[in-house]
């Protein structure tokens, strides 16, 4: 009723070409933005905001950085979690030892840093495929995580392996507050989905399609394999790099190795095919579901217990949210194996047709 | 519309009476952030279990701390960063006093809430866990690794092995190697032996176990290769037993395997069978049902039904008295803030910082709690965090836990030295300024 996009007329190629060509879904969009960067602020306590929205903000960006390898590129990694690694323990080593090295300079840093690293690790990716990359990619996890350990450098000598970020500061205003790193997570996380988003609308957004579709009908009309598959795993490994330093700076304020190990990667993969496979949307949705439904469980369970004066052992209550949760995700591949973002995709084009179906 | 008219009604009928029931009583709200699914829920629940078992019985025979009712409330950490960050989140402004102090029984959630807690003005208690050089409480003001930190142990461990060779001297090109959990918790104690291997002449050899410690093949294989005379195991959940089992394989004696505390309890050796018979481990709290406080836990609490445990064999085994230990901890610093800022009030966080800050359990409250010989005395004071320093060492004869030494003294110079050049390099990249302790009021 209200979704339709009757009378909607493009005249120009610019209108034909937006992000978001009906007016609805520009309207909805806006509204979204409005919310997250000025209500939110306002009405948010610090629980919403350190516990809540910036993890979940943070894993957005890390799923969209492995979307657009997985997803896009079509090369399947499991090195998510040590690319996040790079990027928390480079930005801290930037701001470190640079002087008066400003905050998103470190963030970029350790982005850069992980985008080599991610370089690196993706050479294999020029001969081998699916599932025996993901194999070769698991090597990164282990050898980041393995010199991070090791080689005392990278967390300036602590003897626990443990590094506290530094404060964050920028042009002198501090941000100490959570609702500050709330809203400088959200900053950078809009402004990279944003470029995502372009993107894979562009050129290479479209080299990388093509690749993850067939590889050799790609190479057959001229898409550069190296230069393409490199650049997917750069970018890629970029977002994870920033996404890990703002885990580190917006987030824990201290990180440890044993954040990121291959749990992590793992969580980070089911989060884009959860969320949906070769969307930006998708790795919204999925980041939300694979961070906010145990915690949302776990509150249900609980509230449940209290208003209906059910004793249950904590312990069978913690096993079943657990179960719960595992039982969902596979409800959700068998209902939709093409993940959340596709339902959402299904439930717009039901809406435009409603009520009349056909 | 209706519909919505009578849904909001009954909210606020709802709400309203949360609130209402919420604040009618004096009670003192403590979080009960423990673990109770995953690879170390043994300790988890079992510390958890103690703490809160003691809680309530306080509840139970005294009705609170001088009427002041102890609440709680359990939150699923999964011994996770992340997860224990959002627990600490929601417990910290629980209804009616906010998070009074927080256990966070793991090392590296303890790591992330330092500066968080400190900044909420929430004092953490990291009972023989943590960040050892918070023991400097003059930079973490907000921090008690209470009763006896890693580094302690670990002097006096390798104090409890040469007392074993014959003396210090006997020390000299033996072989000591630590088998180690790769996390921030495993890692604590190898500065320290490394300045004490430099220092008595032994040589050490140190082989990390990743998390969570179910593969250890190829570690015990090194050791088979290596001989050295002494094993360290600093292990935590599946990683004991695992590692009991693979020195049982090779051969390795058992009785020349010393464990950290987290290593020595009854969960921790019964899953390895009769391989984990005379393994040695260091403690700082004593088990069983002797202690008249284990016994009004019994009489008060479970014998009302109200006990944690369903599995009674639980009762009394190491971690359960180790949770009962914090929970006199816990009950004794509310109570001894109360008694400076208003008995029979709730007290707040920062008063509770007071209370843990002038704790002084000798032994003869120790004798009123029937707490003899269950824990050390502690003393707390604003320079020390630590409080005692004791370790005592225990053998596992097979079926339970016997106790072989007395309160052993860890090298108190050695370990003061480096948790202050470590605590006053946390406060220079922090910008913090330490505190002065001789105006001791707040």
């Amino acid at each position: 009723m209200l979704y339709r996009e009757a009378g909607q007329f493009k005249s120009t190629y610019g209108q034909d070409q937006q992000i978001f060509p009906i007016l609805q879904d520009r309207v909805a969009v806006a509204a979204l933005l409005v919310v997250a960067f000025v209500v939110v602020p306002l009405i948010g306590n610090q629980y919403w905001f350190s516990a809540i929205l910036t993890p979940f903000l943070v894993f957005s960006l890390a799923a969209l950085g492995l979307n657009i390898l997985t997803g896009y590129a079509g090369q399947l990694s499991l090195g998510t979690a040590a690319f996040m690694a790079v990027g928390a323990f480079m930005a801290y080593n930037a701001v470190l030892r640079i002087p008066h090295m400003p905050i998103l300079g470190a963030f970029v840093i350790g982005g850069l840093c992980a985008a080599a690293v991610g370089i690196v690790f993706g050479l294999p990716s020029l001969r081998i495929k699916g599932l025996y990359l993901a194999v070769a990619t698991l090597a990164c996890q282990f050898f980041v995580l393995w010199a991070i350990n090791r080689v005392g450098w990278f967390s300036n000598y602590s003897s626990s392996g443990v590094i506290t970020a530094q404060r964050i500061e920028i042009l002198g205003y501090p941000i100490e507050h959570s609702r500050d790193k709330y809203l400088l997570t959200l900053v950078i996380v809009a402004m990279m989905a944003l470029a995502a988003k372009n993107l894979m609308r562009s050129e290479t957004g479209r080299a990388f399609m093509a690749i993850r579709d067939m590889d050799v009908a790609a190479s057959v009309i001229g898409i550069p394999m190296m230069k393409t598959k490199l650049l997917a795993f750069a970018i890629s490994s970029f977002y994870c790099g920033v996404a890990g330093a703002l885990y580190a700076y917006c987030y824990l304020g201290t990180v440890e190795p044993e954040a990121f190990t291959l749990d992590l990667s793992f969580r980070v993969l089911f989060m884009i095919i959860i969320g949906g496979v070769g969307s930006i949307l998708g790795s919204f949705l999925g980041a939300g579901f694979i961070t906010l439904f145990p915690i949302f469980l776990n509150v249900l369970s609980r509230t449940a217990e209290a208003t209906l004066g059910i004793e249950m052992s904590h312990a069978v209550v913690s096993n079943a949210e657990a179960m719960i949760f595992g039982g969902l995700i596979i409800f959700f591949l068998i209902v939709e194996p093409a993940g959340l973002a596709r339902l959402w995709q299904i439930a717009k084009e039901k809406l435009r047709l409603w009520p009349f179906p056909h | 519309m209706k519909r919505t008219a009578w849904a909001l009604a009954a909210f606020s009928i709802i709400g309203a009476g949360y609130t209402a029931t919420a604040s009618a009583q004096k009670e003192q709200f403590v979080p009960a952030n423990f673990y109770w699914v995953g690879p170390y829920a043994p300790g988890g629940s079992g510390f958890g279990g103690g703490i809160i078992d003691y809680m309530q019985m306080i509840n139970e025979r005294d009705g609170g701390v001088n009427g002041v009712k102890l609440t709680w409330e359990k939150c699923e950490t999964e011994y996770n960063n992340a997860r224990g960050v959002e627990c600490y989140e929601r417990s910290k402004k629980h209804p009616p006093t906010g998070a009074t102090v927080i256990h966070p029984l793991s090392t590296g959630i303890t790591y992330s809430l330092i500066e968080k807690a400190t900044a909420d003005k929430i004092p953490i208690i990291s009972m023989g866990y943590g960040r050892t050089s918070a023991a400097d409480g003059r930079v973490f003001p907000y921090v008690f690794p209470l009763i006896t930190t890693y580094w302690s142990q670990a002097t006096v461990m390798i104090k409890y092995i040469a007392q074993k060779m014959g003396g210090y001297d006997k020390l000299k090109g033996k072989k000591i190697a630590l088998v180690y959990h790769d996390s921030a918790y495993g890692k604590e104690p190898i500065p320290i032996l490394t300045d004490l291997a430099k220092e008595h002449g032994y040589e050490l050899t140190t082989l990390a176990v990743p998390h969570p410690g179910n593969e250890q093949q190829s570690q015990w294989l090194q050791i088979r290769q290596n001989k050295p005379d002494w094993v360290i195991l600093w292990g935590w959940g599946v990683m004991n037993p695992t590692a009991l089992k693979a020195a049982a394989k090779i051969g390795y004696p058992r009785d020349h395997i010393v464990g950290v505390w987290w290593s020595g309890a009854e969960e921790d050796v019964l899953p390895a069978g009769s391989a984990a018979k005379g393994f040695i481990s260091a403690g700082f709290n004593a088990p069983g049902t002797d202690f008249p406080v284990m016994k009004d836990v019994l009489k008060y609490v479970y014998a009302k039904g109200k006990g944690e445990f369903e599995d009674k064999a639980r009762i009394g085994s190491i971690y359960h008295t180790r949770g009962v230990v914090a929970g006199i901890v816990t009950v004794e610093a509310i109570r001894l803030a109360q008694e400076k800022f208003g008995k029979g009030k709730a007290i707040t966080g920062e008063q509770m910082r007071w209370g843990i800050e002038h704790l002084n359990i000798d032994e003869k409250r120790l004798k009123e709690l029937g707490a003899v010989g269950l824990m050390p005395p502690l003393k707390v004071s604003c320079l020390d965090h630590e409080g005692s320093g004791l370790v005592k060492f225990q053998q596992w004869d097979g079926t339970k836990w016997k106790v072989i030494s007395d309160w052993m003294e860890p090298d108190r110079k050695l370990v003061r030295e480096k948790v202050e050049s470590d605590a006053s390099q946390y406060a220079k990249e922090k910008g913090i300024t330490p505190r002065n302790c001789s105006n001791d009021s707040m």
